[in-house]
């Protein structure tokens, strides 16, 4: 990192698939592994969706809600007492935690709900883990009354109490699941059995850059907004291109977004920060891409957590966002081309995480988003404290209130 | 192709020669290996046509409640892919039906697709049927299975079109496998109206047989879809049955059962 400060931008002319091929993959990653029920949907979402991203009208009413309602563009800010604290460059932070709702979840949510409305679909169906892909899609479907689902594992519902009581509210009925480990990927599983059988009035919403084509390719370009502000952001603000991006990866759809306006200048290294648990040796995680084998999960090949005999294994992570035994199929692709470095902290690092930017900052960041602090305290040293470090601070941390307090009492 | 692959290939479209076959579904190792077994035996007794042998997995998405818990329970008892195998192989012996493996992709890709296929084809099956692998992402595992003259069978859906109905039937070999209703796997009260129609939508154009499935548990479903289907799958009724009644009674019910459905076909 760090390297002259007046660096240039370097295209190399390796390519980063701007698009996934006709049958939905990045590489050898992604297609469309689903039921024979759910694939002549799969083909009109992606006409749908091919349409409306073409489409003016359809951009300006995504663009406007999103800052009419959702306040965009959300603030580029450089965290100074926090830089000065870890001497690791200057620390950039893109307050996607600035959203209505209090994350990242929103670009995509609005841009799906918009088809779902271009579509005449009167119900939308959401997975959700720490349900901020949940509350985004209760909020969105309050505003164009729409019915809203929401399967949710039955252990997340306990420790994301808040955001139960906030869809709720938000006239959406949650669903609790209780198969497997009641966690992000039964509830995934529950939403896309709801799907195959309602698959004629319902829209599913999937919150992250993972499922079947067109999924990951579409909330990519829901979320890519993240990115394409913060680049100008860092001109304007900073003068300057960022050397270093860092943003958590449970689904990967904050990262993504975050990364894909930078993806083709090479000299920007960028790294996914995925959830270490209680450590890669103690099986206890949601290292995905760390730890992974490739395999085929929820519509698409990728990485996943599986045992020898390719059976789903459960993660671990105190983060909800992040507790997900596979992850979107562009982000294998960018990690076997080396053009992103995946790296792993754990749930004890991301609480002091937590706690750091809390402190040194004011900021309450997303358990998720912690981690993607965590992973500063792997970079080098930066002596002069000169190279310019982007963070992705996906949400923020008012739902994890409960889990933190717990963990620091345990601990203490 | 070998011998015995035309064997087995003869073997899954004989079924269809002189009667409606009803094929039971039961989940491998369920709810015990020797329940497992005996239950199988008994349906071949009371004149299934084939059987279809569940492989389970962590995550069946394509499934409903009942055959959810009964791959839960057999991953619990350790009925993973390679235990699969041999409780199918040892099976073999002692019945002389087809025998089709049902299952998710993944186990599959982990074991290879080479060293499954040629597994399964030791283990003397004559068909696969994986849910989710439709035929667009299904190129590979088509022509390993058909190096090893493994059938595929695959799934014609109500929201099929007709251009891909077509190209499904091309892609099956012996038959396809209707789905009654969009939706996962599960008994249902009644057949519903639109099933009709998508069977007749399927008969214009297939060339191949087909059965129909998800949802017959009865042997009325099977006399009102008696002329619409050349074969009648039955699974979580038959799973349920399993769950529900006692160890010891559990081949018994389901002799009653397959033999009141084999009837309703005739
Ligand atoms: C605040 C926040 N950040 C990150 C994530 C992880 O998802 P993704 O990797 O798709 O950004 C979540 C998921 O719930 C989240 O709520």
């Amino acid at each position: 990192m760090a390297k002259s400060r007046t660096k240039q931008s370097k295209t190399t002319g390796r390519t980063f698939l701007r698009r996934p091929s006709r049958a939905g993959r990045f590489g050898v990653y992604g297609g469309q592994y689903v039921p024979e029920t759910l694939i002549p949907a799969l083909e009109q979402l992606t006409t749908d969706f091919e349409m409306a991203w073409a489409s003016p009208e359809f951009r300006a009413a995504y663009r406007s809600i999103l800052s009419e309602y959702g306040g965009r563009p959300t603030p580029l800010y450089e965290a100074e007492r926090l830089s000065e604290r870890l001497q690791r460059g200057r620390i950039i932070l893109k307050r996607e935690d600035l959203n209505h709702t209090g994350s990242h979840k929103l670009n995509n949510v609005v841009g799906q709900v918009l088809l779902a409305v271009r579509s005449a679909k009167k119900r939308v169906i959401a997975e959700t883990g720490a349900g901020q892909h949940g509350v985004a899609t209760a909020t969105i479907a309050a505003k164009f009354g729409l019915s809203c689902d929401v399967y949710m594992g039955s252990l997340d519902v306990e420790r994301q109490a808040p955001n139960v009581q906030r869809m709720e509210l938000l006239g959406a009925r949650v669903i609790p699941v209780d198969s497997g480990a009641r966690t992000l990927k039964d509830a995934t599983n529950e939403a896309i059995r709801d799907w195959v059988t309602n698959v004629d009035s319902t829209f599913y919403v999937i919150g992250s850059v993972v499922g079947p084509h067109p999924y990951p390719y579409m909330v990519r370009e829901f979320q890519r907004i993240i990115g394409d502000e913060a680049k100008k952001q860092f001109q304007k603000q900073i003068g300057q291109s960022p050397d270093s991006l860092v943003a958590c990866v449970g689904g990967g759809s904050n990262a993504i977004g975050f990364f894909t306006a930078f993806m083709n200048d090479e000299s920007i290294e960028m790294i996914g920060v995925e959830a270490g648990g209680c450590g890669l040796r103690s099986g206890q995680h949601a290292a995905t891409l760390v730890a992974g084998r490739i395999g085929v999960l929820h519509g698409s090949a990728s990485y996943l957590l599986q045992s020898a005999t390719g059976q789903i294994t459960v993660p671990h992570s105190v983060s909800a966002g992040l507790d997900y035994p596979g992850v979107g199929p562009e982000h294998a692709f960018l990690r076997d081309s080396g053009r992103v470095r995946y790296i792993s902290v754990t749930d004890h690092e991301a609480l002091d995480a937590f706690q750091l930017l809390a402190e040194t900052e004011g900021i309450l960041p997303a358990l998720e988003s912690a981690h993607a602090i965590a992973a500063l305290k792997k970079l080098p040293r930066d002596q002069k404290n000169a190279s310019i470090i982007g963070v992705c601070l996906s949400g923020r941390g008012d739902k994890d209130l409960a889990t933190v307090v717990n963990a620091l009492e345990n601990t203490s | 192709m070998t011998q015995s692959t035309r064997r087995r290939h003869h073997e899954l479209t004989d079924i269809f020669a002189d009667a409606r076959p009803v094929i039971p579904f039961i989940t491998a190792g369920y709810p015990t290996k020797r329940v497992f077994q005996d239950t199988i035996r008994a349906a071949v007794d009371a004149g299934a046509g084939a059987v279809e042998i569940g492989m389970p997995f962590s995550d069946p998405l394509a499934d409903g409640p009942a055959i959810q818990l009964s791959s839960q329970v057999a991953l619990e008892h350790g009925i993973d892919l390679p235990e699969v195998l041999k409780l199918t192989e040892d099976l073999r012996r002692h019945i002389d039906v087809p025998l089709i493996l049902m299952g998710y992709l993944n186990p599959l890709m982990q074991m290879g697709f080479e060293r499954f296929a040629r597994r399964a084809v030791d283990a003397g099956v004559s068909g696969t049927i994986i849910p989710d692998c439709p035929v667009g992402e299904a190129k590979e595992w088509r022509a390993v299975s058909r190096d090893h003259g493994l059938a595929n069978i695959f799934l014609i859906a109500p929201t099929t079109t007709d251009e891909r109905i077509a190209v499904i039937d091309r892609a099956s070999t012996a038959f396809s496998y209707c789905v009654s209703v969009a939706g996962v796997t599960g008994a249902r009260g009644d057949v519903a109206a639109s099933t009709r129609k998508f069977l007749q939508r399927v008969a214009a154009i297939a060339k191949k047989p087909y059965v129909v499935g998800f949802g017959i548990s009865a042997p009325r479903h099977i006399k009102e879809l008696k002329h619409l289907a050349h074969g009648f799958v039955v699974g979580s009724a038959l799973v349920r049955i399993l769950r529900d009644e006692p160890a010891k009674m559990a081949p018994l019910e389901a002799h009653r059962f397959i033999r009141s459905l084999v009837r309703a076909a005739k």
